[in-house]
């Protein structure tokens, strides 16, 4: 278990009559990537500017265990920080010129500025713009000046604030797989923010999940995106089934659950008569033309509604006794002959795959 | 027409004949209005960047009074710092009235809300999110100054030519709080006035000559370092 | 807050020790502020003057050259040491008042009515300034004035008064300017104007406007100077002031005036009468 590198305490952060931040407790572990997740104004760049020593805040300790020791003085331990916002903000200056601002701001020599600038430039393949002028870069090309900038001053926590998001498909997916492959063998603690779930869940090993300024959840990404503590949660990893249903019986280890006119058995304990929400993800509703056979209550009927075709899957929308529930299917499989609006389907659902959310735990 | 050729050939003249009295009034114009536009900038710089980047009570009164400042008629200037600094003035103690000090006190509150103004304006044109991302870069509070005034140059290095260019060739003031004495306080506008007023147009025309190339000259130098490159504009058809 | 009224009080001081630096080294004797009017500046007699007076007397003179009004308002605030105007009753207020002090007489120059070669109002040789303003204002001629409240345009309202007749605009012009000013748009709208010989005849070359009228007792344009009453205000140069006023008097100085213009103009511009008084002049 790797040790703080960082530790937030009873942070709060008011603009104006607002709270953007209330964190009472977060801690960054030395060298792992941890992503953060929220909606717009859940307060990731707020927390992330707090991060990086860049903002005040209005009450609350920003610790740096390993490092205090070693650097005094704030501007020094600031300079062990590097951020790379989603716009680039590189400065009127050649390429080599803007990655090699970091350095020169810290008084390095002007041969190792040299030793130490190339490499990246090369690593993030960027190399033949060295003496291009920032400005004449596309938005790929800029923001890999950025990410170089950030790297070159070898920084101890590196700070992302939607590094990818201004960028068209293809150049971000490139990016994030450079910048990944980059940053995996090294021991630099990372924290990126971003609104996209599948990249929190490629590069993040933890996942913090933000909403109005509060930490909703912090763990392991296979924890947060399995398991959601709350509807804004699962709303959030990508649960597009969140159905609400009433607990009829509970036994303590487990429970039934009524939803519209099913009845659905549970693992875990409920209070009987507590509202809960039941999340499941929309590919893990199979769908098939209408089979005769038993029903069960991971295996009902029910009509499709609405097909939503994309290129790699269906989206489906399927009414089901008393309530309705979206699937989708990857086209590769083939799944999907036999099936179009208005026909009556199987649906069945494995029971693994049913996450229950006490209702009142979305605080 | 007859009167600007002249005016010309007099400028000629008087410049390449070396004659010491015009070599000494340009001179003086130019000590005089180097060093106002100089101190506007120490004092009126800090002050735009300060109202640029910072909020505080009132802020917008005093951005209010930059841009009205940035109007003020060099006369009325002329006509305050003269009640500052007559012997009967609060300040007359100094006994800085009718001398080169009083012009170029007159002339930096002239240039002074001139340069403010404009670098208030060039610092509100960055990006605000710049400053957040050179401090973390690793920019002090003092290096991050530096970056944004070299990003903001373009519109900063305008700002000096426009208060350079304001105080040299303004004369109410001048005219006012200098006195236009020979010898001691008579500059390049001041002359000019003194010799239209007497008739001699083509000496009036010569001196006004002498202050555009001068003026012209110091404005080339200084665009010479304000500008870059140009954008490669695309050609529209 | 703290760091930007550093940011702000240290170039202010930086600039203050500058300015400082900057200033003269004071002299060793004060600065005389002489107070005249412009069209006494622009004769060319002070060019001469000044320059001589400071190297007589070791004192340095700046010469505040403004409209009369202005020069004597000056004085009167402390803000000049001594005056040198052509305004004879305006002064004799100042004086009654108490504000300036010692006036006395230093030279004469004349005015003369000038106007366009085809003289529409037939003012020709006329001997009586007064008549050549009525015949003017009867023909509706163009007549340029300074209209600037200097003591010329003081004399020639006065001559208008003395002439019993009100000149009225269009045919009245004010231009609010100096006198070569005022001649140059004489001459441009072939209109008449009163000025002082001396600024006509440096500029007569320019104009094409000949002489008609001069010689007339009430065209003198009387010279004096006058000290400032220290209790005028703070820091008055009294001992500067009397200096310069004996010297305008002094005969040297005297002989220079006669003598100014001669070899320019062929005749004197101005004639000395320090010492005499003021009903003994006479052309």
């Amino acid at each position: 278990m790797a040790e703080t590198f960082l530790s937030l305490r009873d942070i709060v952060v008011h603009y104006g009559a607002a709270t953007a931040l209330d964190i009472p407790a977060l801690d960054v572990s030395g060298g792992e990537m941890l992503a953060v997740v929220g909606a717009n104004g859940a307060g990731k760049s707020t927390l992330l500017r707090v991060m990086g020593l860049l903002q005040v805040v209005d009450r609350g300790v920003i610790e740096f265990p390993g490092l205090a020791a070693r650097y005094r003085d704030p501007l020094s331990l600031r300079r062990r920080i590097a951020t790379v916002f989603q716009q680039p903000l590189l400065v009127d200056d050649s390429v080599y010129g803007n990655v090699a601002l970091g350095l020169r701001l810290r008084a390095v020599g002007k041969a190792e500025v040299q030793r130490r600038v190339m490499p990246w430039l090369e690593r993030l393949a960027i190399g033949h713009l060295a003496e291009r002028p920032a400005r004449t870069l596309s938005g790929g090309e800029a923001q890999r000046a950025s990410l170089a900038r950030a790297l070159v001053v070898e920084p101890e926590l590196l700070l992302l604030d939607e590094p990818f998001a201004a960028l068209d498909p293809t150049s971000r997916e490139a990016l994030l797989r450079d910048f990944h492959r980059t940053v995996k063998g090294t021991a630099i603690t990372v924290v990126f923010v971003t609104h996209d779930r599948h990249e929190a869940y490629a590069l993040g090993q933890r996942t913090a999940v933000l909403d109005r300024g509060r930490l909703m959840q912090l763990g392991s990404r296979e924890e947060v995106f399995n398991s959601p503590a709350n509807d804004l949660v699962a709303a959030i990893v990508g649960f597009e089934n969140r159905l609400m249903g009433i607990v009829e019986v509970s036994d303590g280890k487990s429970a039934r659950v009524m939803i519209g006119a099913l009845s659905i058995p549970v693992s875990g304990s409920f209070p009987a008569g507590s509202r809960v929400n039941l999340c499941i993800r929309a590919n893990a509703v199979r769908v098939t033309p209408a089979v005769p056979g038993p029903g069960s209550p991971f295996r009902f009927d029910g009509k499709i509604r609405e097909i939503f075709s994309a290129r790699e899957h269906h989206r489906m929308v399927i009414d089901c006794p008393g309530f309705e529930l979206v699937g989708s299917l990857e086209r590769a499989r083939g799944q999907f002959c036999g099936l179009s609006e208005g026909k009556t389907v199987t649906v069945s659902l494995e029971p693994s795959a049913i996450h229950v959310i006490l209702a009142d735990s979305s605080l | 027409m007859e009167l600007l050729g002249q005016g010309l050939i007099k400028a000629f003249e008087l410049v390449f004949g070396f004659d010491n009295e015009i070599w000494a009034i340009t001179w003086l114009s130019l000590k005089i209005s180097a060093l106002a536009t100089g101190i506007a900038l120490l004092l009126g710089m800090p002050v735009g960047v300060m109202l640029a980047l910072t909020r505080f009570t009132g802020r917008s009164v005093v951005v209010a009074l930059v841009n009205t400042g940035m109007g003020l008629p060099p006369v009325v200037v002329g006509l305050f710092v003269s009640l500052m600094l007559w012997r009967s003035g609060p300040l007359g103690i100094l006994e800085w009235i009718y001398t080169p000090i009083a012009m170029v006190l007159a002339q930096v509150v002239i240039a002074l809300p001139i340069v403010a103004g404009l670098t208030l304006a060039s610092f509100q044109n960055l990006n605000p999110q710049l400053s957040l991302q050179l401090l973390g870069i690793g920019a002090s509070k003092a290096q991050l100054l530096w970056l944004l005034c070299k990003e903001a140059r373009l519109p900063l290095l305008a700002g000096v030519m426009a208060g350079f260019g304001g105080v040299i060739s303004e004369v109410g003031a001048s005219m006012m709080v200098g006195g236009n004495i020979r010898g001691q306080t008579r500059v390049l506008t001041t002359a000019t006035v003194l010799e239209t007023g007497k008739g001699n147009f083509d000496i009036a025309i010569a001196l006004s000559v002498i202050l555009l190339l001068l003026t012209f000259a110091i404005n080339f130098f200084l665009t010479r370092v304000q500008q870059r490159d140009p954008l490669r504009w695309p050609r529209l058809s | 807050m703290k760091r930007l009224t550093i940011r702000l009080i240290l170039p202010a001081w930086i600039s203050l020790a500058i300015l400082w630096a900057f200033s003269p080294a004071y002299p060793q004797s004060r600065s005389i502020i002489l107070s005249t009017t412009t069209s006494t500046q622009d004769s060319g007699l002070l060019d001469v003057l000044i320059p001589l007076f400071e190297q007589q007397s070791g004192n340095s003179v700046k010469t505040v050259a403004v409209g009369t009004g202005q020069a004597l308002t000056l004085a009167g605030r402390g803000d000049a040491d001594v005056v040198l105007a052509h305004a004879p009753s305006l002064e004799k207020d100042f004086v009654s008042q108490g504000k300036l002090l010692n006036r006395r007489l230093v030279m004469y120059n004349d005015f003369i009515i000038v106007g366009p070669k085809d003289d529409p109002a037939k003012v020709r040789a006329m001997k009586s300034a007064a008549a050549a303003l009525r015949a003017i204002e009867q023909a509706k001629a163009p007549f340029v004035s300074r209209g600037d409240k200097s003591g010329t345009h003081n004399m020639e309202l006065a001559l208008w008064k003395l002439a019993g007749v009100a000149p009225k605009a269009p045919w009245y012009i004010e231009s609010g300017q100096g006198m070569g000013a005022t001649l140059g748009i004489a001459n441009e709208r072939n209109g008449y104007s009163i000025t002082d010989r001396a600024t006509y005849l440096a500029l007569s070359k320019n104009l094409g406007l000949p002489i008609f009228v001069q010689g007339d007792r009430v065209l003198l344009n009387i010279y004096s100077v006058l000290e400032v009453n220290p209790a005028n205000g703070p820091r008055v140069n009294v001992a500067g002031g009397k200096a310069f006023a004996d010297f305008m008097i002094a005969p040297r100085t005297q002989k220079i005036i006669h003598g100014f213009g001669v070899d320019k103009f062929g005749q004197s511009l101005f004639v000395p009468v320090a010492g005499m008084k003021e009903d003994e002049l006479g052309v």
